[in-house]
């Protein structure tokens, strides 16, 4: 803590009173059977968080079952040997509970945020499903999770504009045997192919207490919450070893790379898409810095020129994805009506250049620093918030305790870093997908225009 | 509120659980006792049986101080020391519902202009001060009322509130500003044909209420009004509405009362009064009977649906009834019209339910997106349901909502900006600021009677109004053969006027 204090005092680009990002006390657990517990308390509102976290995610998916581990963490919602059908959210909103799941290409999570009282229920319930779940698994739960995976499918992504750009550019920018070649929700056709024996092996596989990290967060005592643990999760045996990772080929875009893809869409947009690093990799902070001086705000390069000055684009929008094992850096901007795509992609091109060449001002760093110190806050507002954080550190970064070394990630970031990065990756060959109205390919951007 | 205390809960922790989780293990549910204390019973451990649940922490609200400047500004403070964090919002009483005729979106466009130029600072200016602060400063607006927002750290609270108040008190409304963020405006509105869930909601809306009452018009405007209005009309939206006498100052964070009301009267004192026109109402119109408006959206992978009608004000008695109907209906994951449609037959991501209370009744929606080939056996569930729900409720399931809805209370004032969104609309609607503190009783007084009593009153099955928007040709067979009353085929630019040439 102080020593992130100094730096925020000695950047002089810098408000003279940064706020500095508090520690996150927690005490780690770790049972016979290898399931991590990982505890924090807060007392300040009478509500305790269950944040469970599976070291699994859709990288792990073989080939033709894509989709598989989201479409089995919504299985995990139908019951195990205690818990008939549709108690789960039954039992958990009589007690006032909201519960939840989400999955990812890492890992795969389920929680429970509830008030201080229904500890134990969350906890014999997630230990019922980790520990139980197939006695009572059945085709119907399967086929049912599969519908409504294939309408999440069709509400988020296909018939939401612009919603099949991740996908198309995962696959163009990721070799096949790479676990991000394809995206969490998986095709169509390989949620049709997924078994009751997929499932059965998927759980045998990943879902053991060794492959697993809970945390509780927020109001209770601990030594009950051990005592409830204890008596919930530790007969349920150690799995097997997790299966090897396969090795992951090394990720090169050679040459550009342009793709067109029609959709129901009112104006066209261009994605432009660079490898990064995986996440807390050194030059990640100084990539997401570089991403909010491109489009992080009204004064960023990208938004001031195309949307504030020459008023030639809708919006733009510039991030950057890092996880477990690589990360991506996406630009994509929509033109207004009349304007060409292949014009934003010159315009961006531009930007990049100025950046490269000349680098950026103190002013535009201590914008984007200041404004990432302050969503640090945000993030551990909520005890569900801080038991994400907790969760994420513990698996990404190798310990719970980690918030304040994110944080000086960010401070010791320099303007040098900054341009450094930019000729670094965003002047490599890059994957541009343009997505146009229905009819209008000629829309779309080609290494012709550039 | 018959909350129980029963075994003290540390003693017990420490002592190992047998007494505290033993017992027959009955699910937490099966009661409708509003909150029935827990069996303490020494017994064997049953691990295949949930365990039986201490009594819930005690609702805490926290305190609320309220101020008043000379002036005629309201302040509203709560204290949230956890973080060194402060929510502020200034609150104008008109929003969208005072939108003058043929100037549909006037209030959201001067809500978005407020952060786009002051007599001092320009659009980018206000932009980098805020970056530079690292706080967030944003205007918004409903339909009556505007709010211009805050969210900094303490210790640039100084800093922060002087920009926080330039940008609501000396807007200037600058001429180039307002062209370039009414084109970004007409362009998203223009995109809204993308959407069918936004289709759906435009037409929903007008169809309820008829292009004549405020409630049938989009907050956001049309592209006809954007076009339309003028730099006058916004300054006159502002100097009408945008008064002390009309405002509330709320505040919530790591503050002190007597703190916050100096800074207040250093920076709103000078704000001068001003005679705002009162609301005028507007009848709705009254549904004829059953109505399909099938708008085809071509290739629409699935249906957009948005079925209901006219239901009550923020102000309604039934306040507490209509939330205990919508939980069982289609307000939790669990409730009927969730469990139907997605958890037993698979046809949708979600379905819900929604009463939206504004000052006039607003309107009543079941909603869901349904994949295409299952839209008219969709229709027929989401009929048996809207039928159903009229009838007693079992009173489990009518204990389960209550539960929900009262236990679930603590979270919503877990933080800076949950409390401050609790707090607004008390504030907006002039509800008294001490609502939540009797909030559990009122949950728990709601009847079997009264859910039946408020579904025969707000859901009517015979003259339910619907909008369906989907790939027409795939769709309206099967819609066609329910005979769900008179059908009206429409497209997208029927709602939305012609596409521009991209």
């Amino acid at each position: 803590m102080a020593c992130a204090l100094i730096v925020a005092l000695v950047r002089f680009a810098a408000p003279a009173a940064a706020q500095s990002v508090p520690k996150l006390q927690y005490e780690k657990v770790t049972l016979p059977n290898g399931l991590e517990v990982i505890l924090h308390e807060d007392h300040s509102t009478p509500i305790v968080v269950v944040n469970t976290w599976y070291k699994v995610g859709s990288g792990d998916e073989k080939t033709g079952r894509t989709g598989f581990a989201h479409l089995f963490e919504h299985v995990m919602f139908m019951g195990s040997q205690n818990v008939p059908v549709g108690q789960f959210d039954k039992w958990l909103e009589a007690a006032g509970a909201n519960n939840n799941g989400s999955t990812t290409g890492d890992r795969t999570n389920y929680y429970e945020s509830m008030p201080s009282n229904a500890l134990p229920l969350a906890l014999w319930l997630d230990a019922d499903r980790m520990g139980h779940l197939l006695p009572v698994m059945d085709q119907a739960k399967l086929d049912l999770q599969r519908d409504v995976v294939k309408n999440e499918r069709r509400q988020r992504y296909e018939n939401s504009p612009y919603g099949l750009w991740n996908e198309t550019v995962m696959a163009a920018l990721y070799p096949a045997n790479h676990p991000y070649h394809w995206t969490t929700i998986g095709s169509m056709t390989d949620l049709s192919a997924a078994s009751l024996d997929d499932v059965k092996q998927f759980f045998r596989t990943y879902y053991a207490p060794n492959n697993a990290t809970m945390v509780i967060a927020g109001d209770f005592n601990r030594d009950s919450a051990l005592t409830w643990v204890n008596r919930y999760f530790a007969a349920i045996p150690r799995g097997p070893q997790m299966p090897a990772r396969p090795v992951v080929p090394v990720v090169t875009v050679p040459r550009d790379t342009f793709m067109v893809l029609e959709d129901r869409v009112t104006l066209p947009r261009v994605y432009e898409t660079w490898k990064s690093e995986r996440i807390y990799h050194e030059n990640d902070a100084p990539l997401d810095i570089l991403a909010s001086v491109l489009a992080g705000d009204k004064n960023s390069r990208l938004y001031k020129r195309l949307v504030f000055d020459m008023q030639v684009a809708q919006d733009v929008t510039a991030f950057n994805n890092s996880t477990k094992l690589d990360g991506y850096f996406t630009i994509f901007v929509t033109p207004k009506p009349g304007q060409m795509p292949a014009r934003m992609a010159e315009l961006v091109r531009e930007e990049i250049d100025k950046v490269v060449k000349d680098g950026v001002t103190p002013r535009e760093l201590a914008r984007a620093l200041n404004t990432r110190r302050s969503a640090f806050l945000d993030q551990i507002a909520s005890v569900l918030g801080k038991s994400d954080r907790l969760a994420e550190y513990n698996y990404f970064a190798g310990t719970p305790d980690w918030i304040q070394q994110d944080a000086a990630r960010y401070d010791r970031v320099t303007a040098a870093d900054v341009q450094r990065v930019a000729a670094q990756y965003l002047t490599r060959p890059k994957v541009v997908l343009t997505v146009v109205p229905q009819g209008k390919k000629d829309m779309m951007v080609t290494g012709g225009t550039e | 509120m018959p909350r129980t205390p029963t075994a003290p809960f540390a003693p017990l922790a420490l002592a190992g659980f047998a007494a505290l989780m033993g017992c027959s293990g009955a699910p937490v549910m099966t009661t409708s006792a509003p909150l029935p204390p827990p069996p303490v019973v020494a017994a064997p451990i049953d691990l295949t049986k949930p365990p039986i649940l201490g009594a819930p922490p005690t609702l805490r609200v926290p305190p609320i101080t309220t101020r008043q400047l000379p002036n005629g500004l309201k302040i509203v403070i709560v204290e949230q020391h956890e973080l060194p964090l402060a929510d502020i919002l200034l609150q104008i009483r008109n929003g969208g519902e005072a939108d003058p005729a043929g100037r549909t979106g006037a209030a959201a466009l001067t809500s978005a202009l407020l952060t786009e130029g002051t007599a001092t600072r320009s659009a980018l200016q206000i932009a980098d001060q805020a970056a530079f602060l690292g706080v967030r400063v944003g205007a918004g607006s409903g339909w009556e009322q505007s709010t211009v927002s805050l969210h900094t750290t303490t210790v640039q609270l100084d800093s922060a509130m002087a920009l926080f108040t330039d940008v609501a008190l000396h807007p200037a409304f600058p001429a180039p500003d307002l062209e370039r963020v009414r084109k970004v405006r007409l362009t998203s509105l223009q995109q809204l044909r993308d959407r069918g869930p936004a289709i759906a909601d435009r037409a929903y809306a007008t169809a309820l209420y008829g292009e004549q009452h405020p409630y049938g018009r989009p907050l956001a405007g049309t592209e006809a009004s954007m076009a339309s209005i003028s730099r006058a009309d916004i300054q006159r939206f502002y100097d009408t509405y945008y008064r002390p006498n009309n405002a509330t100052l709320l505040v919530v964070g790591d503050v002190k009362p007597d703190d916050v009301e100096r800074r207040a009267q250093a920076l709103f004192g000078g704000w001068a009064r001003g005679d705002v026109p009162g609301p005028t109402n507007t009848a709705a119109q009254t549904p004829k009977g059953a109505t399909l408006i099938l708008i085809d959206k071509p290739g629409a992978a699935q249906s957009s649906f948005r079925i209901g009608g006219i239901g009550a004000p923020r102000s309604t008695k039934d306040y507490f009834a209509l939330q205990v109907l919508n939980t069982i209906l289609g307000g939790s994951f669990t409730s009927r019209l969730n469990q139907n449609l997605r958890e037993t037959k698979g046809y949708t991501y979600g379905a819900g339910s929604s009463f939206s209370l504004r000052r006039q009744a607003g309107p009543f929606t079941a909603s869901a997106e349904i994949v295409s080939a299952k839209s008219d056996s969709a229709l027929v569930e989401f009929m048996k349901e809207l039928r159903t729900i009229r009838d007693t409720v079992p009173s489990d399931e009518l204990a389960k909502a209550k539960r929900y809805l009262q236990l679930g209370l603590p979270e919503d004032f877990e933080t800076t900006g949950s409390i401050a969104g609790q707090l607004l609309p008390l504030i907006t609607y002039g509800i008294p600021l001490d609502f939540y503190n009797s909030a559990v009783e009122s949950i728990a007084a709601v009847t079997q009677a009264d859910v039946r009593r408020v579904a025969q009153q707000y859901v009517d099955p015979d003259k339910l109004t619907m909008v369906i928007v989907g790939d027409r040709k795939t769709i309206e067979p099967g819609l066609r053969a329910l005979h769900p009353g008179e059908i009206i085929v429409r497209d997208v630019r029927d709602v939305l006027g012609a596409p521009p040439t991209p």
